[in-house]
């Protein structure tokens, strides 16, 4: 049967609701109190680190940083449910994945703080750092992919974009191909409505982004961005299936973008206040917060200890990173090539001493 | 020793590859069971498996996207773009990730990877499929640039190619895939990626080409041993780095310099070789150096291409000149 522009779309996943109300049951994972309080305690750490990146952005201290205010589920809910041996490649706004991944603070902080050494992880190797040019990292995705299958290794690809991704050739031709090749690759959009200033119903007219994974014949869904239960839930489902060679998902996350697009943006410039307040009910840690308080006794004092937690781990990254010197000017040459060319080195001679 | 064409050569080197390093594997559009369109890779999807020689979609942009998660990930990929033409969809991974990768994770994350593509005219092919796109790509700090004139230089140079732990463009020059035939050993033996080729010595005028050019050029230096003027021929081989020292070395004994190329003239890799010599070896220079080069058009279509490719008669003229200045 031909699949038609207003085919009935399968429904969004969410357990939940943004009251924190349980809408399903939840899964097996949601029902221990330590993985909900983990689950959490990355995203309130990821917002603290946010609202600090962005003092020290107003501040001269940092350069343009992308926030992900709002978003901080996707980020969360994709990492915890990825094992170590798989490769996350992030765009500019998965913070919340990375730090789960066990990239550092202070390597978060020297990477948008213009310094290379940021990207250097001490863990979390073979992971890419943050993608700028948007949805060039799906195609690294399908050949780190491919490079899993061919060394028998065990792992998969994990790619996130936003839904202005979705609309760059980059992205349908790697969806292809892992569709073609039954890569084990998982993509994922976050789906924050807004491509700085271009709104969803301006970027496609498909209904869902998630149908886009009809044209590369592999299953799509969406999920509610908002319920790291639900993005966690339907990402292992995805490495699971992934795993056991039957090929990649796309999985689109509902979520909203209650920043601007990065610090050098105004997005009072084209959206109303009132959108953005009326998101704020829906966003991620109140409804986890509600339902920790609700049913696992999460009161005020782990509340305050967590918060106090954070700061203090992130005010200690913010002085290292702000206490460590650039690298000598010499290192522009030293890591273009595996052996520096004689080019290279003539050049670098101009630098005198530096 | 067996004696074999460029597109053999490249095959031979391909099939090495494969065979040293379970990690190389090869894709792009038509490389499997047809061999790919010049049937560089003939036979090889037969021998090594269809997972390490892959037919791909028509994917510019995830051919080289793919190479580069690939490579980052432990493979030694060799993609192949089918002809220069089409190659625009994947410079923006070759700009953006290919060549950066090394630098922006300070080595944690490197690219080993090659992306074949045969470049220029002469054979008259369909439009976009006959132009010298080098060197755009040249200008890209972190990739390597390699072209090969013969098919001995185009195996020693596929294998260091592959075997090199950056990313390389190796651009061959279609016209000489089945125009000579020379001895080429199987013996797996690379040749420096960094390193230009003195092809013959002479004492009056410096040529230097790259690619089909050499065979212009060396036709042109046949005609003018005849003359009693004699040149050096430096084929270049590797465009990026660019083997200065053996071109200045070159023009410090001729002092006079004719530069070949097949692209056109403006910003072209004539340029940057004029600027060094202009830099470096001026009071060594007898003469102004000349380019002669592709126009600053676009590449004709087929009816007219030899009038815009250089020949060895444009090059006699060249000499000529700069003979005659002093």
């Amino acid at each position: 049967m031909p699949i038609q522009a207003d085919h009935e779309l399968s429904g969004v996943t969410v357990f939940l609701d943004p009251a924190g109300l349980p809408v399903l049951d939840l899964p097996r994972f949601a029902r221990h109190r330590e993985t909900l309080v983990a689950l959490y305690s990355a995203m309130v750490r990821t917002r603290t680190f946010d609202a600090k990146a962005i003092s020290l952005q107003r501040t001269g201290r940092l350069g343009t940083y992308a926030s992900s205010l709002g978003q901080e589920a996707v980020a969360v809910g994709i990492a915890s449910a990825m094992s170590d041996e798989d490769v996350l490649l992030p765009s500019f706004r998965e913070h919340g994945a990375q730090l789960w991944r066990g990239v550092s603070l202070e390597e978060m902080f020297l990477f948008w703080g213009g310094d290379e050494r940021g990207n250097d992880f001490a863990v979390a190797r073979q992971d890419f750092p943050v993608c700028i040019p948007v949805a060039s990292q799906f195609p690294h995705a399908a050949g780190v992919a491919l490079a899993m299958v061919q060394k028998g290794e065990p792992g998969v690809a994990v790619a996130v974009g936003g839904d202005g991704a979705t609309s760059k050739g980059d992205f349908y031709e790697a969806l292809n191909m892992v569709g073609i090749w039954t890569l084990p690759a998982v993509f994922v959009i976050a789906n924050n409505q807004w491509a700085i200033s271009v709104p969803r119903v301006d970027q496609t007219r498909a209904r869902a982004l998630a149908d886009k994974a009809v044209a590369a014949g592999i299953p799509g869904e969406q999920v509610d961005g908002n319920d790291v239960i639900a993005v966690r839930e339907a990402i292992e489902r995805a490495l699971v299936r992934a795993r056991s060679g039957k090929g990649g998902t796309l999985i689109e996350c509902l979520t909203y973008r209650l920043g601007d697009h990065t610090t050098a943006d105004d997005a009072s410039r084209y959206r109303a206040d009132e959108e953005v307040s009326s998101h704020w009910s829906e966003e991620p840690l109140v409804r986890l917060r509600a339902y920790l308080v609700a049913h696992h006794g999460w009161a005020k004092k782990d509340e305050e200890a967590l918060l106090h937690g954070c700061r203090d781990q992130i005010e200690k990254a913010a002085e290292a990173y702000l206490a460590t010197p650039p690298q000598p000017v010499r290192s522009m040459f030293e890591y273009l090539y595996a052996d520096p060319t004689q080019d290279q080195a003539a050049q670098a001679g101009e630098l005198g001493d530096a | 020793m067996p004696e074999c064409t460029m597109i053999e050569a490249i095959r031979m080197a391909l099939s090495r590859a494969l065979k040293e390093d379970p990690d190389v594997i090869i894709f792009g559009e038509d490389v499997g069971i047809d061999g790919g369109v010049f049937r560089a890779t003939d036979g090889l999807t037969q021998r090594y498996g269809a997972s390490r020689v892959r037919d791909t979609p028509l994917s510019e942009t995830a051919i080289a996207g793919m190479a580069v998660g690939a490579a980052a990930h432990g493979l030694r990929p060799v993609a192949e773009i089918q002809f220069t033409g089409f190659l625009y969809p994947a410079l923006d991974q070759l700009a953006n990730h290919a060549s950066r990768l090394r630098n922006r994770t300070r080595g944690r994350l490197t690219c080993p990877l090659v992306l074949r593509a045969p470049y220029g005219g002469g054979i008259k092919a369909p439009e976009h499929h006959s132009e010298s796109t080098e060197a755009m790509l040249a200008h890209i700090p972190g990739l390597r640039v390699v072209i090969p004139s013969s098919p001995a230089r185009a195996y020693g140079l596929l294998l260091a190619a592959i075997r090199d732990p950056d990313p390389v463009v190796f651009f061959e020059p279609k016209r000489l895939y089945r125009a000579i035939r020379e001895p080429v050993e199987d013996d797996g033996m690379a040749l420096p990626i960094n390193k230009a080729v003195l092809l013959r010595e002479g004492a009056d005028v410096t040529l230097v080409a790259w690619g089909a050019m050499i065979t212009e050029a060396n036709e042109a230096a046949d005609q003018l041993a005849e003359m009693g003027i004699s040149a050096d021929l430096i084929d270049l081989a590797s465009l990026k780095p660019l083997d200065r020292g053996t071109i200045r070395s070159s023009v410090e004994k001729t002092g006079r310099c004719v530069i070949v190329h097949e692209a056109p003239l403006t910003a072209g890799l004539g340029a940057e070789i004029a600027a060094d010599l202009a830099e470096h070896c001026m009071t060594s220079l007898l003469a102004p150096i000349r380019r002669v080069t592709g126009f600053d058009t676009v590449m004709p279509y087929f009816r007219l291409e030899a009038h815009y490719m250089p020949d060895a008669a444009r090059i006699l003229k060249a000499v000529h000149n700069v003979m005659e200045f002093a």
